[in-house]
Order: structure tokens, then sequence, then C-alpha cells
């Protein structure tokens, strides 16, 4: 068991990286996880360009693959942009865990990002060009 | 009362000889859905190998056969809970479709608006949406029995919570989370005083527990097969028979009906005017001969076993630093689940763990969100038991929630 909860995963669990909530976020966004009700809420600061994720801090109550996936993913993607983010997938959260998980815990692995998916999405149809007038 | 022989039973069970993660499974998530005797599956491959043809319609010899096995069985469901005839039991595909056919059949038929709901705190989703959909709909006002601090329903509240506006009234007789052990009675009377009907949701209490229905003179008892023994995709709706001779169709099509011409149509009598379509008939005899298992045991001492788990339970795990059982710590008002919290470990974790050790338990909200949002809690751990749980896997338990502190340094 120990090639899941190894000491890598502890530590974001226990010192999450990017914890905290965000003043003046453009983006904020949370979900539950209808499997346990883990919650995840994620804050993005953008950069002048309106791409760049300039800060990023998350808030969430959960089991250790939720919160510790939530800290490895908000690591991976702060500096990046948001197009970035839009290519990510659940490969690749559980690739950044490292551990093989089971099929229902999977979707603890991927609710960090799945919560900040929908809210870059939300921003992007918020925030698109208005079609040319034809 | 006889005592089970709990070695004989596990011999009945072949899935409990099975090793998860190397280690002989100790299975203790039987609330969620129990294991299956050899007897049963044995009943739905004897259909299957011998006598399968679809019921009710053909006129030939396995069709026969067929259509007897399967009012047999609803012969032995009705006995099984006490209800005077075979025409009181509706074959459903478990206890939520059975609330939902209720709420449905009527609920939409003798509802009217300005109504009152009264449901519990601490039902399953089942027992809630259900209603919920109906009260918006309907513009039915929906009540809840509160929950005391102890974990049992509020009864002392009851009469302020039924009014003359109260048109029904239902509630789990045992909770799925908390255990909770309710005694209908007093419910039931209290409601039929106010001319309300009662549904009682028997999911947790019918696989563990004697039923009685004509003694509780409720109206409708929903009951999953799944849990008490039976296959996959049963259950049973009793009700009484006024009431399911006056409540319009739920599911309309073949079998639910006497006469179809081209401008009107009969329905079939009750309760076959419920079961449209080619009706889950293998899984109802399954579920017959999970009755009959049951029954040769013998209810008292089926609740008699698990009463002496949940006690061995409640007092092992009073002994673990950090847990915190959730719900009743009486036994004599526990059925045979024990819930509980782990001080910094979340229970999804835990469940991961103890699965390395062969150990099954339930993690989450147990498709009871309201009653979490009431207790203030995200999620709770559930380890439940039934005729083949051992005092042993009860130390298995533990020990692994032992290890589980050690590896997460909790």
């Amino acid at each position: 068991m120990e090639d899941l909860y190894r000491d890598h995963l502890l530590d974001h669990y226990e010192n999450p990286r990017h914890h905290g909530r965000i003043e003046g976020a453009d983006i904020s966004h949370e979900e539950n996880n209808p499997l346990c009700g883990d919650k995840i809420r994620i804050d993005v600061k953008l950069g002048e360009d309106g791409a760049l994720i300039a800060d990023i801090g998350f808030t969430g109550d959960g089991c250790i693959i939720s919160q510790a996936a939530a800290s490895m993913l908000l690591e991976e993607v702060a500096g990046k942009t948001l197009a970035d983010v839009q290519k990510l997938d659940t490969q690749d959260v559980l690739d950044m865990i490292g551990v093989t998980l089971t099929t229902n815990r999977v979707k603890c692995a991927a609710l960090g990002l799945k919560v900040l998916k929908a809210g870059v999405y939300r921003y992007m149809i918020e925030h698109a060009d208005p079609p040319c007038a034809a | 009362m006889d005592v089970l022989d709990v070695g004989a039973i596990r011999r009945d069970f072949p899935i409990l000889n099975e090793r998860v993660q190397g280690k002989p499974v100790v299975f203790l998530d039987s609330a969620a859905s129990s294991q299956k005797p050899a007897q049963v599956t044995q009943a739905m491959d004897q259909v299957y190998r011998r006598t399968y043809a679809n019921v009710h319609r053909g006129v030939y010899t396995f069709s026969e056969q067929s259509t007897d096995l399967y009012d047999q069985a609803r012969v032995k469901i009705a006995r099984f809970i006490g209800a005077p005839a075979p025409e009181n039991i509706v074959f459903v595909r478990n206890a939520t479709e059975a609330l939902n056919l209720v709420a449905y059949s009527y609920g939409r038929s003798a509802l009217k608006p300005g109504d009152e709901v009264l449901i519990t705190e601490l039902e399953h989703h089942a027992n809630f949406v259900p209603w919920m959909v109906l009260a918006k709909e309907r513009d039915l006002a929906l009540k809840f029995i509160p929950i005391t601090p102890g974990g049992l329903l509020d009864l002392d509240r009851l009469d302020e919570l039924i009014t003359p506006r109260t048109r029904l009234v239902s509630f789990a007789q045992v909770s799925n989370v908390l255990g909770t052990i309710t005694d209908p009675r007093p419910i039931i009377e209290r409601a039929h005083a106010a001319g309300a009907k009662v549904v009682v949701d028997g999911c947790q209490a019918a696989p563990h527990m004697p039923v009685d229905v004509q003694a509780l003179d409720c109206d409708f008892y929903a009951l999953s097969g799944h849990k008490m023994l039976g296959p996959t995709g049963i259950g049973a709706l009793y009700g009484k028979r006024e009431l399911l001779e006056a409540m319009p169709p739920f599911l309309t099509g073949g079998d639910m009906i006497s006469y179809v011409g081209f401008d009107r149509v009969a329905w079939n009598d009750v309760p076959l005017k419920f079961e449209a379509g080619t009706p889950a008939f293998v899984e109802a005899i399954g579920l017959g001969a999970a009755v009959d298992y049951l029954s040769a045991l013998g209810m008292p001492a089926v609740r008699a076993h698990e009463r002496e788990i949940v006690a061995y339970a409640l007092e092992r795990m009073s002994e673990v630093p950090g847990a915190t059982i959730v719900g009743p710590t009486d036994p004599d008002v526990r059925g045979g689940a024990v819930t509980f919290t782990l001080a910094g470990i979340h229970p999804h974790d835990l469940g991961t763990l103890l699965d390395r050790e062969g150990i099954a338990i339930r993690a989450g909200h147990h498709c009871a969100q309201p009653l979490h949002i009431r207790l203030g809690i995200n999620a709770t751990a559930r380890a439940s038991f039934y005729i083949y749980s051992e005092l042993r896997e009860v130390d298995a338990l533990v020990e692994g929630i032992y290890k589980a502190k050690r590896t997460l340094r909790r």
C-alpha cells in the first residue's frame, strides 16, 4: 500500500502548494465529487494578456487523493496559459500522481482538473470575442 | 430462539472463499448489497436450464412452468412480510422504483397543491428526491422529522409536524447511514389519525428483522431484493389492496392491460396493472429462493445475530483513538451497520487502505447527502454486517484501521 500513499502524495496533502483563496480572481469555480462529497474550489488570477495564469490557488475538503492531486495540478499549471490547461486530461493528472488508482478513485484524482477546466471553459465563453457581424 | 450456525451459512456463499489482494475477503458492505447463497443462484440457473420461457402469454409447458414459479415467488414474498395476499405485492426493480411508483402513481393522483408530505432528515436519496420532485411539481409542502443529537428520529415533534394538511408520511424503518431502527407504529398511528397515508422504506429492515406489514398497518412498504440475498433488478412494493386498485398505472404497455382497442384501454387487475412489459421473473424466482433461505434461518435469529455483531463492533470501535461512531450506540436501536469517522483520515483513504487488507467497507455519503449536511460532515465510513458476518471480521476491521493510521502517520 505504500506504493499508493507514498511520501510525495502525503507531502502534497499535508503541505499543499498554491493553497488558499485569491483576492480579485478572474476565475473562481467550485465543484464536488458526487461519489463522496469531496469539494474543491480554484481561483485564478490572469496576467495582463488575459491568457497567462499569473496566480492560482485552491481550497477544499476531501481525501488525500483529491487534495494532493489538486496541489500537484496547480504546481504544474502555474505560469502556463489557459490554452495549456485546456489540453490537459485525466491521464495527465494520473501521470503527475504517478500511482495506479482503482476506477472509482480516478474520480477523486480528476476532481481538481474538472474544476479548473470548467472554470476556464466558463471564462472563455464569457470573454469570447463577439462573432463578426455578417 | 435458534442461533445462526454461521459456519454452515458461510459454506453456502462461495464468494466468501475468494481472496482479495491476496488476503481472505472480509466483506463488510452488505447494507449496500448482500452476497448471494448458492441456493439463490442455483434456483435461477435451474429456470434458465430447464423451464425458461416468457411468463403469462404462452400456452405451452415452459411458459406455464415459468409463470407458476413467478406466481409462487409472489406468494413467498407476501408471506415473508405478512401481506394478506400475493395481490398486494407489486414486483419492481428495487426499493427506489417502489418509492417512485408511489410518488408517481399515488402522489400525482391523490395529492393537491397545499398538501403536506412529511419525510425525515435521515432518508436515503431514494426516499427524498421523489418527494422533492413531486412537491415542486404539485406545489406541496415537504416537511422533515428532525433527528436528535443521538441519531434517533425526534418523535416528540410529531404533534406539530403532522397537521390536518398532512396527506402522506414516508420514512425509513432502518437508516442506511445511522443504522437507527425506528418503531414505525407510533408514526403510522399519528399519521392515520390525521388521515394521511404512510409509506415505509423497508430497504434496510426487511433483510434484517421480522416484518409484518399488517401488524404495522402501513399503506405501502418498499424493499430491494439484492439487499436480502436476492439478485439485482428485483424488489417489491406492498400496497393495501384498495389503494392499489384506485391508483393509475405507473408504466404502461404489455401485460398491464386487460383490453386494448383503437380508442380505449382497460387496465389489468392488481398487481399486474403495475407490471408493464416482461417482468424480471427469473430474478423474482431468485428472490423467492432468498426469502426461503431467510425464513429457514428465522428472522428473529437473523436480527439477534446482527445485534451481537453490532454490539461487539461498537465496543471494539470505542477503543480506537480518533474514531467517532455516527448514530445510536445502543445496539437495541441500531441495525447491522456501524458508521464512523476517523480523525485526520478521510473515509475514502481508509476504504482504499482497508481494501489492501481484503476488507470491503463503504465510504462516502451513502446516498444521504441531506443527512450529512445535518450532521455537518462530508463523508463517513460504514461497516455493515449480515448473516454470514463473524466477530473475527470485526477484529480484522479494527486491526486494519490501526494499520491505516500507521501508514498515514495519524
